[in-house]
């Protein structure tokens, strides 16, 4: 019979399911979220989607230090007397219930008098009477119903970043003066010594003039500015041209004007702008739910316990721990600095850091590293350094943090740009020098004329929205990059290093049995016996036998970092380390298991990470262009099996500490490498933050992953080396999109050299050019992507 | 024909009012999050009021006013 399926949750409520008004839950966790929204008028929570929940987890305790007023101080939005307003981030949001029910709370709690739900960043944004009800409760209260949120230590820290809209009011006022412009310029185009028009023809160019002022002041300031700190370090960049157009456009326009010449280029200098800020937005597509910028602080806990001399416990600010201090580390809290284990049974996951998902077991009087998370049950430590100074964190103090990024790849508009800039300065002069012999009074007209010609919008816009598409479709394939120039950067990359552990192996344990095989009811003891273990071995074990026939077990006993036996029918397991089961240690490197049954030694299970499906193809793919290298932090333990796997040119460099990366990838681009660095944990962040792209594996891109410029999901893995050469065609098919835009400028500047550069002609031309690229490179791009096929390499 | 002047202002007029009510939607924070209203907006006050399955003891009170 198959098991049911949690009501609330969704997962296999195994063979005991827990019955409450006729529907089955997985636990009795699921069943109590089920009663609170039931008996709160909220059951239309499962209505919307099926099995929406969470188990909610055991959070006795852990949120006691919210009570303490200092240390909350900076999580509040905004706090007065009464009212209370706070933005929590809670990572289980996913689908219409979660906003349903999470911007219903008032009808769990009446002292809660709004929330509202942010999808896209994961965010509810709660008001209440904190008379009434404390924080602690209204974190508790969420919790108890499944969302949980997340509080780390860059709450605190970092002011709330404020929204910079300044872009959309930017285009507005372009849009706004682009529409109006041309609506009172028509006029013009069409009809010439009509009594009506003439009449108010500088009327509607008066109007023109005033409209086109917030154009060129504050829409196109950025590139003013851009353009002014080029120049200021020699550089030519896109911008330089197009401050250059827009002055003499906007001078030249204003003197035609004023002088009742002409009506001037006023249309085409708002629409241009208007055309540039488009392109800037659609370049500016990020992804709100994730977050490139993380350190440790938006992993680490606010607070943290400490046991005082008199056994007392009191909540501390995480910058307040000192050297000596003791803390209690609860189940599934975090080690927030290096100590040395006092007592307790620590399991210590140190997943976050190093990529390693088995839980590694601690004895009383061994140290402890920051990062790790506690498995089992609540253990005390003495503190050995401050937060900012222990082995993980003082990675941060590395310059490569504190300094923004300088790409050393100059950018590939840019670089064209400078020539592009300096022709154009040479045919004005040219031209002009003809003119001057020809008929004086033309000179100035022709050379503003190939200025405002020369404008490079279509040289502008072909980048943005080529690699702003390509962003798009990335974050489709399920790699997720920080911005459009990390594509640029990607295409010029030689050298790929590698993380091992979480990256190139992956989460799931691979579990192998050396000995004796066991028999059928053998293997049904075992079963029964691990059952009764939360041990994460015991866990992966249970999973990973078959059967599920309860069997009684007697006598059973865990002995804590050891190991655990029982007896069923007339077997007497023992199950656990070499010392426990009276095996001879061997000096092997792997996590095992050894196991005993009646005391005949029957052999052991060892547990590897097994290595990403395809990882030799992907290998053998990159070996012809790339050089390629691993870079780990574990021992040698594997380096011949990696060596048999991989392409033999390959580096392979064992025992590196964090900065020891950063430090190798430094010395790669010293000796003139563009290095892609591949990674996952913490320990990669110098590395990562040091290399010219750094991309990080992800098994689930909800949770934490340390500051990069891309995050890749774990299952596109392999694809990986498509997406290095998708993005060398997306560079191709800019430099097509520019032959376009040189086209253009060459068929303007014919206009413009035999002085005929009408406003009409302008007007026309530009929109014409900028919009044509648009849609060049748009299916291009486009064409290029579904030609690199994805699925065919997706095999997992 | 004096009457375009009226007509020219009127239209700028209310060019401008629909810009004022442009800039004040995006600081209102319109444009921050343009996906859950479109949620939201399909919501109704599907609260279930069954007066029956309301229990005596409940089981929120205990959590929050421990």
């Amino acid at each position: 019979m198959a098991n049911e399926i949690c009501y609330h949750c969704g997962t296999d409520c195994g063979s005991k399911p827990v019955v409450y008004d006729d529907k089955p839950f997985c636990c009795n966790g699921c069943k109590t979220v089920y009663q609170i929204l039931n008996e709160n008028e909220l059951s239309c929570y499962y209505d919307f989607e099926e099995a929406p929940g969470k188990i909610p987890e055991e959070i006795k305790g852990k949120y006691n230090y919210l009570d303490n007023e200092q240390i909350v101080e900076k999580l509040y939005d905004f706090r007065d007397g009464q009212t209370s307003v706070i933005t929590f981030y809670i990572p289980h949001i996913h689908c219409s219930s979660c906003i349903w029910v999470l911007e219903n709370l008032n009808k769990l709690h009446k002292a809660i008098s709004n929330s509202q739900v942010n999808f896209p960043k994961k965010e509810v944004r709660i008001t209440f009477n904190n008379i009434k009800i404390s924080l602690k409760q209204v974190v508790e209260l969420l919790s108890s119903i499944g969302y949980e949120p997340f509080i780390s230590l860059e709450d605190t820290t970092v002011s709330k970043r404020k929204v910079d809209r300044s872009l959309i009011y930017k285009l507005g006022v372009a849009g706004f003066a682009f529409g109006n412009i041309m609506l009172l310029s028509f006029p013009e185009y069409f009809q010439s010594n009509e009594y009506w028009l003439d009449k108010y023809k500088p009327l509607f160019r008066i109007i023109i003039f005033v409209m086109a002022l917030p154009v060129v002041f504050y829409a196109a300031n950025e590139y003013f500015i851009s353009a002014y700190k080029g120049l200021k370090h020699k550089i030519l960049n896109i911008d330089v041209p197009i401050v250059l157009g827009i002055v003499v456009l906007f001078l030249r326009s204003t003197y035609e004007i004023f002088f009742n010449i002409g009506q001037g280029y006023l249309d085409s200098l708002s629409g241009f702008v208007f055309f540039l800020l488009l392109g800037k937005i659609f370049q500016q597509q990020t992804y709100s739910f994730l977050s490139f910028e993380r350190d440790y602080k938006s992993y680490f806990p606010v607070a943290v316990t400490k046991i005082n001399k008199d056994r007392s416990e009191s909540n501390i600010a995480v910058y307040d721990v000192k050297e000596g201090d003791r803390l209690l580390i609860r189940n599934n809290e975090l080690i927030p600095t290096d100590g040395i284990l006092i007592s307790g049974n620590a399991q210590i996951d140190y997943s976050f850091v190093t990529g390693e998902s088995l839980p590694v077991a601690k004895k009383s009087g061994d140290k402890l590293f920051a990062g790790g998370k506690q498995m089992t049950g609540a253990i005390e430590m003495d503190v050995l350094q401050t937060v900012s100074q222990s082995y993980l964190t003082q990675l941060w103090s590395n310059d490569v943090f504190s300094d923004h990024k300088v790409s050393t790849i100059k950018n590939l508009t840019d670089s064209i740009s400078k020539r592009f800039t300096i022709i154009v300065l040479i045919i004005a002069f040219l031209a002009g020098a003809y003119w001057y012999f020809k008929d004086v009074t033309m000179v100035a007209n022709v050379v503003t004329a190939v200025l405002i010609v020369a404008c490079p919008c279509a040289l502008a816009l072909s980048a943005p929205f080529a690699l702003g598409n390509m962003l798009r479709i990335f974050g489709k394939q399920k790699l997720y990059l920080k911005n459009t120039a990390v594509i640029e950067n990607l295409s010029k990359i030689d050298t790929i290093i590698f993380d091992k552990t979480g990256t190139i192996t992956t989460n799931r344990t691979k579990i192998s049995f050396d000995g004796i095989p066991l028999s059928q009811d053998e293997k049904q003891a075992v079963k029964s016996v691990l059952r009764s273990s939360n041990h994460p071995l015991s866990r992966m074990l249970y999973n990973e036998f078959e059967g599920d026939e309860q069997l009684e077990v007697d006598a059973f006993n865990e002995v804590v970092g050891k190991g655990l036996e029982g007896t069923v029918n007339h077997y007497h397991i023992k199950l656990g380390s070499a010392d426990f089961v009276h095996v001879k240690e061997d000096q092997s490197v792997q996590t095992q298991s050894f196991i005993s049954i009646n005391n005949n030694i029957k052999g052991k299970f060892i547990f590897e990470n097994s290595y990403r499906d395809g990882i030799e193809d992907i290998f053998n793919e990159l070996k012809d262009n790339y050089r390629l290298g691993i870079l780990s932090g574990d021992n040698e333990g594997e380096k011949e099996m990696l060596k048999a796997l991989l392409p033999r040119d390959t580096d392979l460099i064992f025992n590196q500490k964090p900065s020891d990366k950063l430090d190798y990838i430094k010395n790669k681009q010293g000796s003139g490498g563009n290095v892609l660095m591949v990674g996952d944990g913490l320990n990669d962040a110098g590395a990562l933050a040091q290399s010219n792209v750094g991309i990080v594996v992800s098994e689930n891109i909800n949770v934490f992953s340390p500051a990069s410029d891309g995050i890749i999901d774990a299952t596109k893995f392999n694809v990986l080396p498509h997406f290095i050469k998708l993005s060398r065609k997306t560079l191709k098919v800019i430099k097509l999109s520019f032959v376009l835009s040189f086209i253009y400028n060459f068929i303007g500047m014919l206009f413009a050299i035999t002085g005929n550069l009408s406003p009409i002609v302008a007007a026309i031309l530009m929109p014409l050019s900028s919009i044509s690229v648009v849609i060049f490179v748009t299916i291009a791009t486009n064409y290029v992507a579904k030609s690199t096929k994805f699925t065919s390499v997706n095999k997992t | 024909m004096d009457i375009i002047f009226l007509m020219i202002s009127v239209s700028i007029v209310i060019a401008i009012i629909f810009f004022v009510l442009f800039i004040k939607s995006v600081k209102s924070g319109q444009y921050d999050d343009l996906y859950t209203p479109s949620v939201r907006m399909l919501f109704e006050d599907e609260f279930i009021n069954d007066e029956s399955k309301i229990k005596e003891t409940k089981s929120i009170n205990q959590i929050t006013n421990k």
